[in-house]
């Protein structure tokens, strides 16, 4: 048990110094390397957090999902470690990306926010995973606020599609995806320095949300073993 | 059939409880009314502009009813124990899910068979005659409305300070629903044809279908916890 603490441990101290070090060559070649956007100017660099945040929210939900899933399956505590940790990490980059794009809207757009059908999408996770938060912290039995959070965790996943038809329907206004376009390759879009300057950011919240992810996930066992300890003594 | 019987007693004891107790409904009731009332003060509704507010706001006035039903639906069997009984015996968890959702149905559409005309009254609309059609969208909508809130009202069974709990988790999770209705009603005071609305119709018709089976499939698990 020790070692293999220890051993994991050393895992995150590696995953947290690799995550350090590719913000930093994320931030140099975002605001250094990469060039002013043709129409946007400067203003446009808030493209490289935006993006990967966005995306790492996304991936974060989706293991929510996953862990919620598998815990109402096998009943397994790790299962609803990894969801719970997940979907506050999640909010933490939804909120993230909703302040950046916001710092964005304002001298690109002319406003802070606008009722476009990906901002609400957006917006609207946030405050479902906001709920799962607080249904988790006023359940106090551990067992019926796993597997509340669990029910939550799946059917906000598979409503995710349906507020998606219903705010696109409503109204569209954000910016096309210049990246994933369907007619054109990246690289032939978009300055290939940007796409660098993008994979690196990218990289780079992917290092710092799965550093993140590992850690509260030990917190989350630390939790359940000093209860462990309290109810049985020490092993 | 075994299923469809199931669920139509425990229904009917709800109903039962219903008719000898008049909490929810009536609570209900005078809830949606007043509401009308509130929105008349909050937003001086001129006669012109009725017809293009009247579904957001009948629409408000259905969630919150809606959600003070919600609220109850499970009291009856958090009192002497009754829901575990109710698990004792030999029942389809299923059944259970599917009674109390047509059950909170059956109280919303009864509050909105009133609160329609009464709206067309107090604001003097003219479209009498497309009452049936906005019913039939309002329908869908309440099932969806119901189907995400059994199941959620469960979920928040044993949890603290409940009641302000409820709204927070389904209001969002409803946002398919409650666009899908107001812009299927709206389009339906403009046009009066129901071809125009019939992507968010489908929209709610789907939201419908997926989360009735999806509640019907994990009730099992919220009820046992």
């Amino acid at each position: 048990m020790a070692s293999t603490t220890k051993k994991s441990g050393r895992g995150r101290s590696i995953l947290g110094g690799l995550a350090f070090f590719f913000i930093l060559m994320g931030l140099y070649f975002a605001l250094i390397q990469a060039p002013p956007d043709a129409y946007q100017g400067e203003v446009q660099r808030i493209m490289y957090l935006h993006i990967p945040s966005i995306l790492t929210a996304y991936l974060s939900f989706f293991i929510v999902f996953i862990g919620s899933a598998l815990f109402l399956w096998k009943r397994e505590r790790r299962d609803d470690i990894l969801a719970y940790a997940a979907a506050e990490i999640g909010v933490l980059f939804t909120g993230l990306t909703i302040v950046e794009g916001s710092i964005w809207g304002k001298p690109a757009w002319g406003v802070w926010w606008t009722w476009d059908a990906r901002l609400t999408l957006t917006a609207i996770l946030l405050l479902i995973f906001v709920g799962y938060l607080m249904l988790r912290s006023l359940i106090e039995d551990e067992d019926q606020s796993a597997v509340c959070g669990a029910v939550l965790g799946i059917i906000g996943f598979l409503d995710i599609p349906l507020i998606h038809m219903s705010v696109y329907w409503w109204r569209t206004l954000h910016q096309p995806p210049s990246i994933l376009r369907p007619d054109k390759l990246p690289w032939e879009n978009v300055h290939p320095a940007m796409l660098i300057a993008l994979s690196i950011n990218f990289i780079a919240f992917l290092l710092v949300y799965f550093y993140l992810l590992s850690s509260r996930i030990r917190l989350g066992e630390l939790q359940e073993e000093v209860k462990k300890t309290r109810l049985y003594g020490a092993a | 059939m075994e299923l469809l019987r199931q669920t139509t007693w425990l229904l009917w004891k709800d109903l039962l409880l219903e008719m000898r107790r008049r909490e929810s409904l009536l609570a209900m009731f005078f809830f949606g009314v007043l509401l009308l009332f509130i929105f008349n003060f909050a937003f001086e509704i001129p006669r012109e502009r009725a017809a293009e507010m009247a579904p957001g706001l009948l629409w408000l006035a259905f969630i919150f009813t809606g959600t003070l039903g919600l609220a109850q639906l499970y009291q009856a069997e958090k009192e002497n124990h009754c829901l575990e009984a109710l698990l004792l015996s030999p029942i389809d968890r299923g059944a259970l899910f599917l009674a109390k959702v047509f059950f909170n149905l059956l109280l919303m559409l009864s509050v909105e068979v009133v609160v329609f005309p009464l709206f067309w009254m107090l604001f003097n609309l003219e479209a009498w005659k497309l009452l049936p059609s906005l019913f039939l969208v309002a329908f869908l909508g309440t099932l969806g409305f119901c189907a995400i809130g059994a199941l959620f009202s469960a979920v928040t069974l044993k949890a603290r300070a409940r009641e302000l709990l409820l709204p927070l988790v389904i209001f969002p999770l409803m946002i398919p629903v409650i666009l899908a209705t107001i812009r299927a009603m709206e389009i339906l005071l403009r046009t009066g044809a129901f071809e125009e609305a019939s992507p968010w119709l489908r929209l709610l018709i789907g939201f419908d279908v997926i989360f009735i089976t999806a509640g019907f499939l994990i009730f099992e698990w919220v009820i046992e916890a």
